[in-house]
């Protein structure tokens, strides 16, 4: 048992016994360590984690995500960031510091139902996370495909080092943003790249917990290349 | 405990059931994780005869806001029995019984799933019984942490329910409605089999001390066996393709 490194796992389930951390989604039930969800759990340096394949995305300082303005008030716009918590845009962070709420006119910038590119600068659960859209690759989305895909797959669908999203770019032409809370926007210059990288993510999203996988997507990026 | 049948024969000179079942024998069980598409988490368990749905929604924004904790995400429970789940019609505004057993559902669950994690927020889990067959508590229990795991709400252990009784003069396992209309006394137990803690412990009849204990102990080793299935629907839904560990 101890053995295998990566196992499945569901919740209650002890995964080790002896001196190990308990990190992510496991707890310590006296000598043993348990898994609190289903998913693999990884063993690695003396600590215990599991790798979720199941749940909603939990916003972390500095991910990109994906957002959908859904309201704003007078000093901030909320977004829908596919979690359970709203993102909170602050008007200074697009008007400056000088924002005052009577001159400035908060819908031409941002109007419900655009979709922007932001990071996330304070998420404690006390209060909705703060995100921000200046940056490099941030700002709001005039272009490309939106695809929605369970954000715990988010990591497989990028690979190592990115090897998967790479491949995927390269091969249909193609640019992907990803936003960690598993929103995608692709975009492309030539509609059977578009067709092919969203199949490929759809494929991803429906066989993430497959190995060799990587093989199985550049079979199939190749396989309709003609 | 009305016994409308009276001349039903709940348990033969062999041991035999009215069911065909043995005594510490519980009725056959299978649970379906991930049914619903719009839920985030799902489940459908047979129970003997019962059949039951479950949903699961949330985390997610809690309505009417000030039920809402800033320390805790907040658990809501709603059992409900459709109005063809039992013979005769039922009417489907939420009765007594319906909102004892929500709260007792809620009461059960709450020590096994981590909401601490998720502030200001709610999990709602609506258990709708589709047919009803005695028991349905224990089966709408199991169904739900099922679904609740299916979700990726955090949780410390599974929740499995089952109950233990007492049926002409005899320590059973596992009630059905027949047994549970004529017999003597009914003991739902809720249990987190490897914590070892019982969550939910209810009792309608009258047991003697020893008979209790031997009620608790089947009732244990029920839930235990409903545990296995439930380990399997959520194996099933996650790991059945591709490598296996």
């Amino acid at each position: 048992m101890s053995s295998e490194r990566k196992r499945h796992v569901i919740p209650g389930e002890v995964i080790t016994s002896g001196p190990y951390r308990s990190e992510q989604n496991t707890i310590q039930v006296g000598e043993n360590i348990v898994s609190t969800i289903v998913g693999l759990s990884d063993v690695h340096d003396g600590s215990v984690r599991v790798i979720p394949l199941t749940g909603g995305y939990m916003p972390k300082d500095d991910d990109l995500v994906i957002g959908k303005i859904v309201s704003h008030s007078s000093l901030s716009w909320t977004a829908d960031i596919n979690s359970c918590y709203a993102g909170m845009l602050p008007a200074s962070d697009v008007f400056g510091r000088d924002y005052s709420s009577s001159s400035d006119d908060m819908t031409a910038k941002l109007a419900k139902g655009d979709l922007i590119a932001a990071r996330i600068v304070n998420a404690d659960k006390t209060r909705d996370p703060l995100i921000t859209i200046s940056g490099r690759e941030l700002g709001k989305i005039d272009s490309g495909e939106l695809v929605k895909i369970s954000p715990n797959k988010v990591p497989r669908l990028i690979g190592k080092r990115g090897s998967m999203i790479q491949m995927i770019e390269s091969s249909t032409n193609s640019q992907i943003t990803i936003g960690q809370n598993g929103l995608l926007v692709v975009s492309s210059e030539d509609p059977n790249g578009l067709l092919k990288a969203i199949r490929a993510i759809e494929l991803i999203e429906e066989q993430a917990h497959v190995a060799n996988l990587t093989d199985q997507v550049n079979e199939m990026l190749e396989s309709k290349s003609e | 405990m009305g016994g409308r049948d009276t001349d039903i024969v709940l348990l033969d000179e062999n041991g035999i059931r009215s069911d065909g079942r043995k005594v510490n024998e519980t009725r056959k069980v299978t649970i379906k994780a991930g049914v619903l598409k719009n839920a985030n988490g799902s489940a459908y368990i047979e129970f003997g005869d019962n059949k039951i749905l479950v949903g699961v929604y949330g985390p997610r924004d809690v309505h009417p806001k000030h039920l809402s904790d800033t320390d805790t995400g907040i658990l809501r429970c709603r059992y409900h029995m459709v109005p063809f789940s039992v013979g005769e019609r039922k009417k489907p505004a939420p009765s007594r019984r319906e909102v004892e057993i929500s709260k007792v559902i809620k009461e059960a669950l709450e020590p096994a799933v981590m909401l601490k994690e998720f502030p200001r927020t709610a999990v709602d889990v609506y258990m709708e019984v589709l047919q009803a067959d005695g028991g349905t508590r224990c089966a709408a229990l199991t169904g739900a942490s099922v679904a609740l795991a299916d979700a990726g709400i955090p949780m410390r252990d599974l929740v499995a329910g089952c109950a233990a009784g007492k049926a002409a003069d005899a320590v059973i396992l596992d009630v059905n409605n027949e047994e549970d209309q004529a017999g003597q006394a009914d003991l739902p137990i809720g249990y987190m089999p490897n914590l070892k803690k019982i969550t939910l412990l209810q009792l309608d009849g009258v047991l003697t001390p020893e008979e209790y204990k031997q009620c608790i102990e089947i009732g244990i080793d029920g839930c235990n066996q409903v545990y296995e299935i439930q380990k399997k629907a959520l194996q099933d839904k996650f790991f059945s393709n591709g490598e296996k560990q």
